[in-house]
């Protein structure tokens, strides 16, 4: 499988890069004479070349971004601090947050932001000037038109009522939803060939995409970035359940990177330690973006981010100890050279007087963020600065639990779900939603994709909340065709305060034919995880204006209002066993069925062609010879 | 004769109310004997509850009916019981009333031809007497309410019963001689499941037979008389599809009931043939099966009729066994129309040459069905291969009860031309044989 995937990947990069070979030294000629791009990276790499002198030599992979750096030493040392004033054009920032999560386990959330700035909203523009963001990533936007791309590869499910919310939700397995150009006149096409590219560039299996498993969700996926279109014939919806996400996935992924896996925080994603792990989740988010609050210049945000939850707790013999390297078998000794800005956060929000847990090194900057409805505090180190590595030129960092911390968490939303019945006929998915703020109701909207091969009743639908009928709002479902397309179901369901909400929803299985089976059939069939978008009262106030500088997790969400949050909750995916046919009986069968077919053809055939006729039996053998022997000797016949 | 008859529904009611308020009622509607895609109850719900959300019940793949049967049900939904309990009483009604006739017609014509000498002197043990016909229509009615096959259906709520009591309507308006209705009703017949448009021949020629014109093709009063009844059959076809296309305001239902009855998308397991041969069918054969299978439905009607062209009656009954025995979603319902016939035919009984052994195999399929399918979902101990024997031979006891049946049936009309014992030319006993 990882074999065939990366062949086809290799083609697809081969193709992609061969028909835009030529503008490789456009780039450089042209980033010459613009020196507002040099000036952010070559400030950006002044404070990185204070500690790491030759960091452009190591890239080898992007030769062209370090005779970029070259060029910028020899003319770009005039500027002084000038990076605040003059507008960045390209700018990459990167960040590890790190959050001691109360089960033990240690939460890590990469994420790395790279802006584009160029003209996309002029139609028919091709555009060949690439820096730090992926060209590969860049020619698929502009030749597919999408206007904004989230795409995600998961293993394991993230754990809510024991984690609390993460900063980017994914379902396990991968997710892909597109918002694709309203000047798309095929959209069903461009998602096809769409999906086969992006299925070359991450090394994955999402040219298993197709339209039995695509859906057009009307309210659950709304554009994050510039733009409020809401027309969604132009939004396309698909996740791969079944999808193993491993170390093929994860490379390619890297490779998006300005530094790559050379430098910077990216040099912890070793993949024998990131996929020895609770929960795996890389993700890339492309999406047109204001650079400023008037929003004279636009840009486009690729955000890759990766998160990883460790168990440390049950491998480190019940010790709750962690440190950079026991995580990662890696320490940080700079920051990407290319980075406006690169920065380690640790969630000491739980610890306010070091009661809990000792960080070493100690920092003295500490950040506050609104995130996720609650305030947090953060002890920041900044790896642009000389003094964060000490004298190691290593940094290494270092936590220790002194106590046993308590309470779990209560998310204020979470969602579980699970098939309900026995046998192979009938079964019933059940969808439990849970609103745990004491006093507030707030609305949810729940969708779900369900396979074809199971078929919803939709009068089945029950939607109960404190034992009481409660309707939704809104339904929005479009049943499924057979072969052609999945079931889509959308409700928006008022959870009321402190509640327990649940929806049943019958469905029969089908049996498929022979060949549309997977190769392990009796394991069963991945339903994808429903999803649940929610805005979830908040228990402080958001801030609402996201263009201020603030850390990058939590600016993903534009914030609308103060009083609420956007949250979405993704649930476990179901496995439904679905009654098979006798795999090596295609033969037997077909004759078996054919004969008793001919038996009644034979048996009509007989009847119809034929007349009763008297019958007279021949005499038998011996007695036929004896008459012809009578008949020679002349004596009379025999009766 | 009323007594009995309103006696035998009174009874028939009653057990079907009594079904109807057990806890069975939701065991036998899951019955995939019982019940097929094409009129599952919960798939008429489904449609129905669709329409509520403005969703089109054809946008899916869960219904199927046509849309005169979600706006029967549109309005009547809520005694969705007393329309399946009536619709089975029409359907018995108007069989014992069509048998009636059929035996009247059948015994006057023994008259004239026993008045004109034409039976051989043997065979007047094989004349039907009326002391036995009396009973046979009330026999004909009881053989389809009391059926086990009729009261699963009808508890199941499958709409299976209402094309059911069609098809006796239709039967019934045939042998009344009503041309015009009879047209209307196999225009309706056709309409709900397409099948039944076989049951053209066999009421034309019952309708030709009537008006005493004989099926030649050189006549002009024989070609008159079919162009009227095609006339009325395809005008009624034309009338109501346009009218399920005013209903609805669009064309969707016709892939999504015909063919979906043609092409056979959903290989949910039943009782007929198809279901596993599809689902194990290798993928580049499919059409050319598809064609294969659904052409046999049809493919017997031209020798049939010409071999039964004297009796279209006995043509009805074949036709519809044939096509509950081949067509793509068959159910026990379809199998209890043919069934009611049976009665009909008691005076084939001696010619009958493995009734034993049908009754037998035909018994036993029906208490294993239910055994095996539990077996093979529910217990997980045995596999689909076990489900498929039995509809296997299942189909193989109905293809062995109908062609025993039109043996019998064939054998008995030629004793009546040619005497019942039948002697060689040497004066010894002779044995009759196909040939």
């Amino acid at each position: 499988m990882a074999a065939h995937r990366c062949g086809l990947s290799l083609v697809i990069i081969l193709i992609v890069s061969s028909l835009t070979h030529p503008s490789r030294c456009d780039t450089l000629t042209k980033s010459n004479d613009n020196t507002g791009e040099k000036q952010s990276v070559s400030d950006a790499l002044r404070e990185a070349n204070a500690d790491e002198s030759n960091a452009g030599e190591e890239m080898n992979e992007r030769q062209w971004q370090s005779t970029d750096v070259e060029l910028d030493r020899s003319d770009g040392t005039k500027d002084s601090e000038s990076f605040r004033l003059a507008p960045a054009k390209d700018q990459f920032e990167e960040e590890l947050v790190i959050r001691p999560l109360h089960s033990g386990d240690i939460y890590a959330s990469f994420q790395f932001r790279t802006l584009w700035d160029t003209d996309f909203l002029q139609e028919g523009q091709k555009v060949s000037h690439y820096r730090l963001f992926p060209k590969s990533l860049g020619q698929v936007l502009s030749k597919f038109s999408v206007r904004e791309l989230h795409i995600s590869f998961t293993q394991g499910f993230w754990r809510t009522m024991q984690w609390g919310q993460p900063f980017i939700p994914s379902p396990p397995g991968a997710e892909l939803w597109v918002w694709f150009h309203h000047t798309v006149s095929d959209v069903d096409g461009n998602w096809k060939e769409l999906t086969n590219v992006l299925s070359g560039i991450f090394c994955a299996s999402l040219n298993f995409i197709d339209l039995t498993n695509t859906v057009q969700p009307s309210a659950s996926f709304k554009p994050l970035g510039l733009g409020n279109a809401t027309d969604h014939r132009f939004l396309r919806y698909a996740t791969l359940p079944r999808e193993i996400v491993c170390t093929e996935n994860l490379t390619p992924w890297k490779k998006l990177l300005p530094c790559g896996s050379k430098a910077g925080l990216a040099v912890l994603m070793k993949s024998e330690k990131l996929f020895h792990s609770s929960f795996h989740s890389q993700a890339v988010h492309i999406r047109p973006v204001c650079q400023d609050e008037q929003c004279t210049n636009k840009a486009w945000e690729l955000r890759q981010t990766l998160n990883v939850v460790f168990d440390l707790y049950t491998s480190g013999q019940g010790k709750k100890e962690w440190s950079l390297f026991k995580m990662f078998s890696r320490t940080l000794t700079e920051a990407c050279p290319l980075a406006a800005s690169s920065k380690v956060y640790v969630d000491i929000t739980d610890n306010p007087e070091g009661e809990l847990f000792e960080l070493s090194p100690a920092t003295p900057l500490l950040s506050q963020a609104v995130v996720l409805g609650d305030r947090r505090t953060y002890s920041v180190y900044d790896l642009t600065r000389a003094e964060t590595f000490g004298q190691l030129r290593s940094f290494n960092l270092l936590l220790r639990w002194k106590g046993d911390s308590g309470d779990m968490l209560r998310p204020l939303l979470h969602a579980e779900r699970y098939v309900a019945g026995f046998g192979l006929q009938t079964g019933e998915i059940h969808t439990v939603i849970y609103n745990n703020h004491p006093y507030r109701a707030f609305p949810v909207l729940l969708m779900d994709s369900v396979p074809w091969y199971l078929q919803l009743y939709i009068h089945t639908l029950t939607v109960t909340s404190k034992s009481r009928d409660n309707k939704p709002s809104y339904i929005h479902y479009q049943p499924a065709k057979d072969r052609h397309r999945p079931h889509l179901l959308e409700m928006l369901i008022q959870l009321p305060p402190h509640s327990m909400t649940e929806v049943t929803v019958q469905f029969e299985r089908a049996l498929l034919k022979w060949t549309e089976y997977t190769p392990d059939p009796n394991h069963g069939f991945y339903v994808g995880s429903s999803v649940v978008s929610a805005l979830v009262p908040s228990m402080v106030a958001m801030n609402t204006n996201f263009t201020q500088d603030q850390p990058l997790f939590s600016s993903f969400v534009p914030v609308k209002e103060e009083s609420s949050y956007f949250v979405r909750v993704y649930t476990e995916p179901l496995l439904v066993n679905l009654p098979t046919p006798d795999f090596s009986m295609p033969y037997n069968v077909i004759c078996l069925t054919c004969t008793v077919v001919a038996v009644g053809y034979g048996s009509f055939y007989n009847l119809l062609t034929r007349t009763f006729q008297v019958d007279e039996p021949s005499p038998p053998l011996a007695k036929r010879l004896a008459n012809l022997v009578r008949r020679i000797r002349g004596v009379p016949m025999l009766a | 004769m009323a007594a009995p008859l309103t006696f035998l529904l009174i009874v028939a009611v009653t057990i079907r109310a009594v079904l109807f308020r057990s806890s069975l009622a939701e065991i036998i509607s899951e019955r995939v004997e019982v019940v097929s895609p094409l009129n599952a109850w919960k798939r008429v719900v489904e449609g129905l509850a669709l329409l509520d959300l403005g969703v089109s019940p054809y946008s899916g793949d869960v219904f199927h009916e046509t849309p005169l049967i979600i706006y029967l049900f549109h309005f009547v939904v809520d005694y969705a019981e007393l329309v399946f309990m009536i619709a089975d009483g029409i359907t018995a009604v108007a069989l014992y009333l069509s048998i009636q006739t059929y035996n009247k017609n059948v015994f006057r014509k023994q008259k004239y031809a026993l008045e004109s000498d034409r039976y051989p002197a043997d065979c007047l043990e094989l004349l039907r007497s009326p002391k036995e016909m009396f009973y046979i229509p009330l026999k004909v009615a009881m053989f389809y309410l009391l059926n086990p096959f009729t009261i699963l259906s009808c508890v199941a709520k499958s709409t299976c019963g209402l094309n059911n009591a069609i098809i006796a309507l239709f039967i019934l308006c045939t042998l009344k001689g009503s041309a015009l209705l009879s047209g209307i009703m196999l225009a309706l017949a056709t309409y709900q499941s397409i099948y039944p448009l076989t049951l053209f021949a066999p009421a034309l020629l019952f309708l030709l037979q009537r008006l005493y014109i004989p099926v030649n093709l050189r006549r002009s009063s024989f070609w008159s008389f079919t162009l009227q009844y095609a006339f009325i059959y395809v005008g009624s076809l034309v009338v109501i599809t346009g009218l399920s296309f005013f209903l609805l305001g669009s064309w969707d239902f016709i892939p999504s009931v015909y063919g979906f009855i043609f092409s056979v998308p959903d290989l949910t397991p039943n009782i007929g043939l198809f279901w596993y041969f599809f689902a194990e069918m290798f993928e580049h054969f499919r059409l050319f099966f598809i064609c294969v299978f659904q052409i046999n439905v049809f493919f017997y009607t031209i020798p049939l009729s010409v071999k039964l062209k004297e009796h279209p009656v006995f043509l009805i009954f074949m036709q519809i066994a044939i096509i509950s025995i081949f067509k793509s979603y068959p159910t026990v319902g379809d199998v209890a129309l043919y069934m009611a016939f049976l009665p009909a035919w008691s005076h084939l009984y001696r010619f009958l040459r493995n009734i034993f052994l049908v009754s037998c195999v035909l018994l036993a399929c029906s208490a294993l069905f239910p055994v095996l399918w539990h077996l093979w979902i529910y217990a997980g101990s045995a596999n689909s291969n076990f489900y498929y024997a039995i509809t296997l031979l299942f189909n193989f006891g109905q293809i062995l009860l109908v062609s025993d049946y039109f043996y019998a049936y064939l054998r008995r009309e030629h004793h009546l031309t040619h005497g019942l014992y039948l002697k060689k030319e040497d004066g010894t006993e002779a044995t009759l044989v196909l040939k």
